[in-house]
C-alpha cells in the first residue's frame, strides 16, 4: 500500500470497422490484455479478484462506430515503467485490434470527476439509407420533432411499458439531405446530426431513430462527449492534445 | 473449382445489426496470422498466363459456436501450418447460430469464413474437426450453407472438398456419405501431403474428381469412404440382426486397412507459435500450452487416451518458453498446460516452478486441467494457487475400488481421501467430482458408492471447514470404438435414468452435497453414432432435413426428431447403442488402425470383467497393444520413473485399493441405503 496517489491518465479511442459489433464488456477485456501487452504500469484493484484499475465512459451500443469514447486508467506509483501519457498512448495503440485506435491521452487531474458524470451529453451521425422507407417523410418529421415541446415515446423499464418525453434531451438535431437523393439504391445516404442528453438518464440513438421512424440505419457513430465545466462547454478530452497518430486525429 | 472471391462483409454487416452476440461473426483476433491472398495469383514468365490456383485454400471448420470452437487447439495449429507454407492458405469458420443462420438464407448470403469474410466457395477445401457426434448435423448445414451438395457422391469438380478429422472420426462410417476424406490422426503432417496432392491437381485442371480422391486415398492416414464396399451380413430370418459383414477397397490406389498418422516429436511442433486472443468471450479463454500428446493410463472407457498413443512429451523448457512467450505475446493473465493427464507430465514440476517464479505480480493463474486424484496432485494445485483457492475438480470415475479395476482407474481409496484432506486442509472450499454410471458390470452398489464417497469428502471437509461443498457430476457412459468396452451395450436410457434417481434421491438429503448429471436421452443418441455404421448417413440427413442442428445445445436437442430418422431408416437405438457385439462380428471401424491390436483389446475387456486393473505402461513391462511397435516409436518420456509420489497404479499396493483410510472416520451413516 502507498500515500502517493495514482496517477489517471485519460485515452480517447475511436471504434470503427468490424469491431464496432463488439459489446462494451468485450472492449473493456480487450483493453485490459493490450495494457499488459502493452507494459502499461496499471494498478490493481483491492480484494479477492484484483482487477487493473480502470473506468470506463458512457457504454456505447454494440454496431455503432465512435470516434470519441474514453477510458480512464489509474497507474500504479510503485510499478516501474511509462508514465508519459503520449508514450502510453503510442504503446497502447500498437496492441490494440484493428479498429480500436488510441487517438490521444492525458494525465487528469485527480480532482477531475468521473468520465460517467461529467460527460451531459453526446453527439451523434447517423447514416439514413437514401431508399430506406422513411426517408422521404424524414425532413418533416425532424422539423415536426425540433419545433415541438414534447414528444412522448413509449419504453420499457423493468419489463413494464412506460411513456417518457424524449423532447428534452434532443439538445439538437440536423439532417443533411444530399443533392441526390432520389430515392435509388445507389444514391448518397441521408445525415443525421444529433446531441443528446445523459441526464437524468442517455437517449439512446435508438429511441431517437424510433421516434423518426428510422428502424435499420446504415451507420451510428458517435462522435463527441461533451462536459459543462463551469459553464463552458468542452470535451472530456480534446484531440489537440499532443499524440502520435496525427493522421488518426485529423477526423 | 474455386475463382477467387472477394470478400462479402458488405453483404453480412446488416444482418449482423439483427442477431445475438455479433462480435462472434467478426474475427479480428490479435495475432492472428493474416491469410496472403496474394500466394493464389501466379503468372507464368514466359506464357504470360495468369494462373489463380498457385495455392491451396482450406476453410478450417469447426461445427458448433465461434464461442466452443475459438479455443480449439487443433485447428489453431493447422491454421498456422498451412498459413506458414507458400503453396496454402487457410481461414476459419463456425457455425452461425440460428438467428443468423435464417438471416442469412432470407438474404442469399453463403458460409463465410471470419478471416476475412469470403464466402465457402472461395475455397477447395472446407476441412471440418468433428470432437463430439451430436454436431454431425452440423456439418451437414454447414456445408449446405456454403452451397456444397451434402452428400459426396453428388459434388463435382467445381465444389469444395469435405474433409474432417478430430476424435470422433475414428469411427467415420456415419458420416461416409457425406465426407470425400477423413484424416486419422495426428494432421500436422497429413495436410501438407493433402496440399502438395490437391495442388498437382488444380495444376493439370482440375477435371476428374474421382481421379482426386483416388490420389487422397493413397496418401498415409487418409480415408477416402467412397473408396470402400461395404457388405452386411443380411438377416436370413426374421428378427436377425445386421450388421456388418465385409469392408474392401474398390481402387487399387487405397489400402486395406488406413492406419492414423502419428508425429514422433512433439518439439519439432511448437505451435500455435501464436495463439490468437478472441475480442469476445470464449470458452478456455486463456493461453493453452500442449505438454504431451498420448496417455498410457489405460483407462478402458477413455476412446482419447487409447487412439493418441503413445506418450509423446514436449521438452520442459521448450513448455516454459512457449508459456513464457505466449503470456507476453497475448496478455493473459491465465495459462493451462493442457494434456489427457497433466500432473503425469515428467517436467510438470520444473515447470510448474518456473511459470510460478517468473510471475513478480502474483496475478497469474495457471490452470491444470484432469488433475490427479492424490496428494501430489493438490500439490501442484497448491504452487500454482496462491491466493484464491475456491474449487478443485477430481475423476475418480467410479464409486467403488471394485468398479475402479473394472475401468482400470486405479485409485485407491486412500487416493482420493488424501487428496481431499490436502484441499480441504490447504484452504479450498469446494471440491467437485466427475463420476461416470452404466459402466460395465455396475451394480447399484457401485452406483451408490459415488454417493458415499461424495458424504466422505463432506465429513473430510468439515474437519477443516464449517460448510465445505462437494459437486458430484454424473455422465452417462457411452461405450467408444478403439477401446476395450467398444464390445459393450451400452445401458438403456430407463436404466440409466433410475440409476441417476438412485443417486439423486441417496444425496438429497446432503445439504453440502450438488448433484449434476448429463442429459440421459442425449448419450443414447450419442451411443448410436459412436458406433454406427453407413447405415446412418440417412439418419443424420433427415435430423438436419427436420431441423435438428446444435443438438449439443440442451435447449435444442430433439430426441424425438432422431427416433423418428431411425425409425424412417429402419433402424432402432436398441440394436446400435444397447446391442453387446460378439468378439467374432466385424465392427464398423475395422478398415481403421488407431495403433492398437485387436486382441489387446478383446483381452483387456476380458480382464475388465474379470476385475483385473493394468499399471501404466510407462513404467512397467509393455502389453503390446500396438500403439509404439506399429509406428516404430517409443514413449518419449524425460523421466524413466514415475513421478513424484507414485503414480495411479504404479509402484503402488493395488491389494489396498478399497481399504477406507483413517482420515474417513468410521462414519455412523454412510447414506448408503439398501
Amino acid at each position: 500500500m502507498t500515500d502517493t496517489p495514482a496517477k489517471r491518465i485519460r485515452v480517447r479511442y475511436s471504434v470503427s470497422g468490424k469491431v464496432r459489433f463488439l459489446s462494451h464488456r468485450d472492449v473493456a477485456r480487450v483493453t485490459e490484455r493490450a495494457i499488459r501487452r502493452a507494459g502499461v504500469p496499471v494498478a490493481y484493484t483491492q480484494g479477492y479478484s484484483p482487477r487493473p484499475k480502470m473506468q470506463y465512459g458512457l457504454a456505447l451500443s454494440t454496431g455503432y462506430e465512435s470516434t470519441g469514447e474514453y477510458i480512464d486508467i489509474y497507474l500504479d506509483p510503485e510499478r516501474e515503467g511509462m508514465v508519459d501519457p503520449v508514450e502510453i498512448a503510442v504503446a497502447l495503440d500498437a496492441c490494440m485490434p484493428r479498429g480500436l485506435d488510441v487517438l490521444a491521452a492525458s494525465l487528469v487531474d485527480s480532482t477531475e470527476g468521473s468520465l460517467q458524470d461529467s460527460v451531459e451529453s453526446t453527439g451523434w451521425e447517423v447514416q439514413v439509407a437514401a431508399d430506406d422507407p422513411a426517408a422521404t417523410e424524414l425532413p418533416g418529421r425532424v422539423e415536426a420533432l425540433m419545433g415541438a415541446d414534447h414528444h412522448e415515446i413509449e419504453i420499457v423499464r423493468k419489463g413494464k411499458p412506460v411513456r417518457e418525453d424524449l423532447r428534452p434531451l434532443v439538445f439538437d438535431l440536423v439532417l443533411k439531405v444530399p443533392a441526390s437523393a432520389g430515392g435509388d439504391g445507389g444514391a448518397e445516404p441521408l445525415l443525421l446530426m444529433a446531441e443528446l442528453g445523459t441526464k437524468p438518464r442517455s437517449i439512446r440513438p435508438s429511441e431517437l431513430l424510433g421516434a423518426l421512424g428510422v428502424s435499420e440505419p446504415v451507420k451510428v457513430r458517435r462522435t463527441h462527449q461533451w462536459t459543462n465545466r463551469d459553464g463552458n462547454r468542452g470535451e472530456p478530452l480534446g484531440l489537440e492534445v499532443p499524440s502520435q497518430r496525427t493522421e488518426l486525429c485529423a477526423i | 473449382m474455386a475463382a477467387p472471391r472477394e470478400p462479402i462483409f458488405d453483404r453480412l454487416e446488416p444482418l449482423l445489426n439483427r442477431v445475438q452476440r455479433p462480435a462472434r461473426y467478426i474475427g479480428c483476433e490479435v495475432g492472428a496470422v493474416e491469410p496472403d491472398w496474394s500466394k493464389c495469383v501466379e503468372v507464368d514468365p514466359d506464357t504470360g498466363q495468369v494462373s489463380d490456383t498457385a495455392a491451396v485454400r482450406w476453410l478450417l471448420a469447426y461445427p458448433d459456436t465461434y464461442e466452443i470452437g475459438q479455443p480449439n487447439q487443433g485447428l489453431q495449429i493447422l491454421f498456422e501450418i498451412l498459413n506458414e507454407r507458400p503453396d496454402a492458405l487457410a481461414e476459419r469458420t463456425y457455425a452461425p447460430w440460428v438467428d443468423l443462420e435464417s438471416e442469412m438464407r432470407d438474404a442469399g448470403v453463403p458460409l463465410f469464413s471470419i478471416d476475412t469474410h469470403r464466402p465457402a466457395d472461395a475455397f477447395h477445401l472446407l476441412a471440418f474437426n468433428l470432437s463430439a457426434e451430436l454436431t454431425y448435423t452440423n456439418l451437414l448445414n454447414m456445408v449446405d450453407l456454403a452451397g456444397v451438395p451434402v452428400r459426396s457422391a453428388d459434388r463435382s469438380a467445381e465444389h469444395p472438398l469435405v474433409i474432417a478429422g478430430g476424435h470422433c472420426t475414428y469411427n467415420p462410417e456415419p458420416l461416409a456419405d457425406f465426407l470425400d476424406a477423413v484424416v486419422m490422426g495426428d494432421g500436422e503432417e497429413a495436410v501438407a501431403d493433402i496440399t502438395e496432392v490437391v495442388g498437382s491437381w488444380l495444376a493439370a485442371g482440375a477435371l476428374d474428381r474421382e481421379q482426386l480422391l483416388r490420389e487422397l486415398s493413397s496418401i498415409e492416414g487418409v480415408y477416402v469412404p467412397a473408396a470402400y464396399e461395404v457388405t452386411y451380413t443380411g438377416a436370413s430370418m426374421a428378427g436377425d440382426i445386421e450388421v456388418v459383414d465385409t469392408v474392401e477397397p474398390r481402387w487399387p490406389e487405397a489400402p486395406e486397412v488406413v492406419a492414423k498418422r502419428t508425429i514422433t516429436d512433439l518439439a519439432e511442433w511448437p505451435y500455435p507459435r501464436s495463439q490468437m486472443v478472441p475480442l469476445t468471450e470464449v470458452v478456455h479463454d486463456r493461453l493453452n500450452v500442449e505438454v504431451f500428446r498420448g496417455c498410457t493410463r489405460g483407462c478402458r472407457f477413455c476412446q482419447a487416451g487409447m487412439i493418441t498413443r503413445p506418450v509423446r512429451e514436449r521438452p520442459a523448457e521448450q513448455v516454459a518458453q512457449m508459456v513464457t512467450e505466449g503470456l507476453a505475446r497475448t496478455g493473459y493473465d491465465e495459462v493451462a498446460l493442457t494434456s489427457l493427464s497433466t500432473a503425469d507430465f515428467s517436467g510438470v514440476a520444473q515447470v510448474v516452478e518456473e511459470i510460478v517464479e517468473s510471475d513478480t505480480e502474483g496475478r497469474l493463474s495457471v490452470s491444470l486441467p484432469s488433475l490427479r486424484v492424490d496428494a501430489f496432485g493438490v500439490e501442484i494445485a497448491a504452487q500454482v494457487q496462491k491466493g484464491r483457492r475456491t474449487g478443485l475438480t477430481f475423476a475418480p470415475e467410479a464409486g467403488t475400488w471394485r468398479m475402479r479395476q473394472v475401468i482400470n482407474k486405479l485409485i485407491r481409496e486412500e487416493d482420493l481421501y488424501g487428496a481431499v484432506e490436502s484441499a480441504y486442509s490447504q484452504g479450498w472450499r469446494r471440491v467437485k467430482l466427475y463420476f461416470l454410471t452404466g459402466l460395465p458390470t455396475e451394480t447399484d452398489e457401485d452406483t451408490l458408492g459415488i454417493a458415499r464417497m461424495a458424504e466422505n469428502c463432506v465429513t473430510i471437509g468439515r474437519r477443516h471447514i464449517k460448510n465445505p461443498s462437494v459437486t458430484v457430476s454424473v455422465g452417462g457412459f457411452v461405450p467408444k470404438p478403439f477401446t476395450p468396452f467398444q464390445w459393450f451395450g451400452q445401458n438403456t436410457e430407463e436404466e440409466l435414468h433410475r440409476k441417476i434417481s438412485l443417486l439423486r434421491d441417496a444425496l438429497r438429503k446432503n445439504r453440502n452435497v450438488a448433484f449434476k448429471w448429463h442429459d440421459t436421452r442425449a448419450s443414447v443418441i450419442e451411443g448410436a453414432f459412436s458406433r454406427g455404421d453407413r447405415r446412418l448417413g440417412p439418419v443424420i440427413e433427415s435430423a438436419w432435413r427436420n431441423g435438428a442442428v446444435f443438438q449439443e445445445w440442451s435447449e435444442r436437442f430433439s430426441l424425438q426428431t432422431w427416433l423418428d430418422a431411425f425409425e424412417a431408416a429402419g433402424l432402432g437405438v436398441e440394436q446400435l447403442a444397447y446391442r453387446h457385439r460378439e468378439e467374432s462380428e466385424t465392427l464398423p471401424w475395422e478398415h481403421i488402425d488407431a495403433g492398437l491390436h485387436k486382441d489387446f483389446l478383446w483381452q483387456d475387456w476380458q480382464d475388465a470383467l474379470e476385475e483385473v486393473g493394468l499399471p501404466d505402461c510407462r513404467w512397467t513391462p509393455c502389453y503390446d497393444c500396438g500403439a509404439c511397435t506399429g509406428w516404430g516409436v517409443e514413449h518419449v518420456v524425460a523421466s524413466a520413473v514415475p513421478p513424484a509420489g507414485g503414480s495411479q497404479g504404479t509402484g503402488q499396493d493395488l491389494d489396498t485399493g478399497g481399504l477406507l483410510p483413517e482420515v474417513v472416520a468410521v462414519p455412523v451413516e454412510l447414506g448408503v441405503r439398501a
